[in-house]
């Protein structure tokens, strides 16, 4: 802190100070702290706050066990959001190996380009993207008729496999690039070694190349599930009423239920389910917070 | 053939369908522009037309939340990217416990779901200030964590900079603001300059947190969700169509740039 405070003068100092506890006490740490404290209350009307009823209570939570058909909600957006990862992890495992090691120098850049132009683009868009490829009448459906796999169109748009489908194209990019950058930093001659001494594919990949690229990989798995749990804009565009998303049962209870405190205990209990999988990618990779983030 | 030549042949047509999968729904969605159908689609194909450009420029909602946009991306700028900064110099003046534990907090929001952040935000102002939904919100909400996208691009930065530059000026007499307005600053602009052309974009691209925040206010994100949903034109893809083009040239210059500083910092240390 008298380093601080010796590099910017008192002056300074105070402002950079002021800037940063309004950051993260009014921006992040509070709004955090109070929806918290806002899910265990009960719903009240105004006349009624503060009284004998505004009372702490777990019924916000309870709920989630009772309503049946959130549970099942609850529990799709956990195992589907498991599925958008794995599947990224291994549609981008390669793409991020042959960019780290394998690909010619000449060529990166552009590679690189490539990769960077869709990353840019709006969530939203590569969503609607989706939405048109998937559509009753749309070149998805009249390919797969035109081959002669489905009979006639089917309903594509508003079950849980479009969502899916949507998710792992949105998010890709998030697998990718930190097990890129967690495998460039893995010496060629490494594997060489492995190589000469006999090693498989399969042995090199397991016994070196994974073990390297560990963080990156743990910090794809990470961002991926964090991006498909959270996701509101892909179940919105590609789902329907039958394949509603955990995020937009939340969104219901503030917008049309119209109960905020059971909105906030949705809410954290999402919250508590991607800091878990947080805690077990570290568990599973054995990597500490450090390396997460980097 | 052998099996190294098979390996070669495997990988490129592995890239070839990877690359593909990431552009091919972006190329069909940008043709379903130019089909005279009244629904956005390749198949079948009615004829060209260069209409739905017009019945876009016509539709004055779009232009309205076009400007929502403009005017929440230019309040996230003024606030993300000091508050990015003020936090990056104070990080990389400590050298502690203090320093890990900060550094995580300010991290926290990146890996909190972005409805999460709209829900705290929208919760926490109604309750503490009484301020419901609106530009306001949605300019705070979205800067909580594109602050942290700041802080980030500053503190790598800051990690280059030669800190006896800062020395040599108090040393022969400069004031600390001086040496912060004539020496951090200039040597900071590139950094700012990124930073609030990523934090423009994270906001004008934002829907998860938007969404909670908005009150009745609409983003042009928020307006492209709802034309999807009710009202679907190809107009929405023509607006579609020029983002993207947008987004493409933003990006290709940014790399450019980012590139040729990085050249720019390389060749010294060639020397």
């Amino acid at each position: 802190m008298t380093e601080v405070l010796r590099r910017y003068g008192p002056v300074l100092t105070g402002l950079i100070l002021l800037a940063v506890a309004v950051w993260l006490l009014l921006l992040v740490i509070l709004p955090q702290l109070l929806m918290v404290d806002f899910s265990f209350r009960p719903s009240l009307p105004p006349s009624k706050l503060g009284g004998p009823e505004d009372v702490y209570t777990v019924k916000n939570y309870a709920t989630l066990w009772t309503n049946q058909i959130h549970l099942a909600i609850f529990l799709k957006t956990i195992w589907a959001s498991s599925l958008v990862t794995a599947v990224t992890l291994v549609v981008c495992y390669p793409v991020a190996f042959y960019l780290a090691q394998v690909a010619p120098r000449r060529r990166l850049p552009t590679l690189m380009l490539m990769l960077v132009i869709p990353f840019w683009i709006n969530e939203l868009l590569r969503t609607f993207a989706w939405y048109i490829i998937l559509a009753f009448n749309g070149p998805l459906n009249t390919l797969l008729v035109g081959l002669g796999i489905f009979s006639e169109p089917q309903r594509l748009l508003g079950g849980d496999a479009g969502v899916i489908v949507g998710m792992v194209y949105v998010y890709i990019l998030f697998m990718v690039f930190p097990i890129m950058n967690a495998m460039e930093s893995l010496d060629r001659n490494q594997i060489e070694a492995a190589r000469d001494l006999g090693a498989g594919w399969v042995r090199i990949h397991r016994r070196v190349v994974v073990p390297h690229a560990k963080p990156g990989i743990a910090v794809g798995c990470i961002m991926t599930f964090m991006l498909a749990a959270g996701s509101y804009a892909v179940p919105a565009l590609l789902g329907g009423p039958q394949s509603r998303w955990f995020t937009e049962v939340i969104y219901n209870w503030f917008f049309e239920g119209g109960n905020w405190n059971q909105g906030a205990a949705y809410a954290f209990i999402l919250l508590v389910l991607c800091i878990g999988f947080i805690l077990l990618m570290m568990r599973l990779f054995r990597v500490g917070l450090t390396d997460i983030a980097k | 053939m052998s099996a190294a030549s098979f390996r070669r042949w495997a990988t490129g047509a592995y890239l070839v369908v990877f690359f593909g999968y990431l552009f091919l729904p972006l190329g069909i969605m940008a043709a379903a522009t130019f089909n005279s159908s009244r629904f956005p689609t390749v198949t079948p194909w009615t004829g060209f037309t260069l209409g739905w450009f017009s019945a876009l420029w016509a539709d004055q909602r779009m232009w309205q939340a076009l400007g929502t946009s403009l005017l929440v991306g230019a309040g996230v700028i003024a606030v993300a990217v000091p508050l990015g900064l003020a936090a990056a110099l104070l990080l990389d003046r400590l050298h502690s416990r203090a320093r890990t534990f900060l550094y995580a907090v300010m991290v926290s929001p990146l890996l909190t779901p972005g409805v999460i952040v709209g829900i705290s935000t929208l919760v926490f102002w109604r309750q503490w200030f009484g301020v419901t939904g609106g530009l306001f919100l949605t300019i705070v909400a979205q800067s909580s964590f594109i602050a942290a996208y700041a802080m980030l691009l500053f503190l790598a930065r800051l990690q280059r900079f030669d800190q006896t530059l800062e020395e040599a000026a108090l040393d022969l007499g400069a004031t600390h603001g001086q040496v912060f307005r004539r020496i951090t600053l200039p040597y900071l602009t590139p950094a700012i300059l990124s930073a609030a052309f990523l934090a423009f974009l994270q906001s004008f691209e934002n829907y998860n947190t938007t969404l909670f925040v908005r009150g009745l206010d609409t983003t042009l994100t928020v307006y492209i969700a709802s034309k999807v949903r009710t009202g679907l034109t190809p107009a929405v893809n023509a607006l579609s169509l020029i983002l993207i083009a947008l987004t493409v040239l933003g990006a290709v210059t940014y790399e450019i740039l980012r590139r040729r500083e990085e050249r720019r910092r390389q060749e010294p240390a060639q020397e």
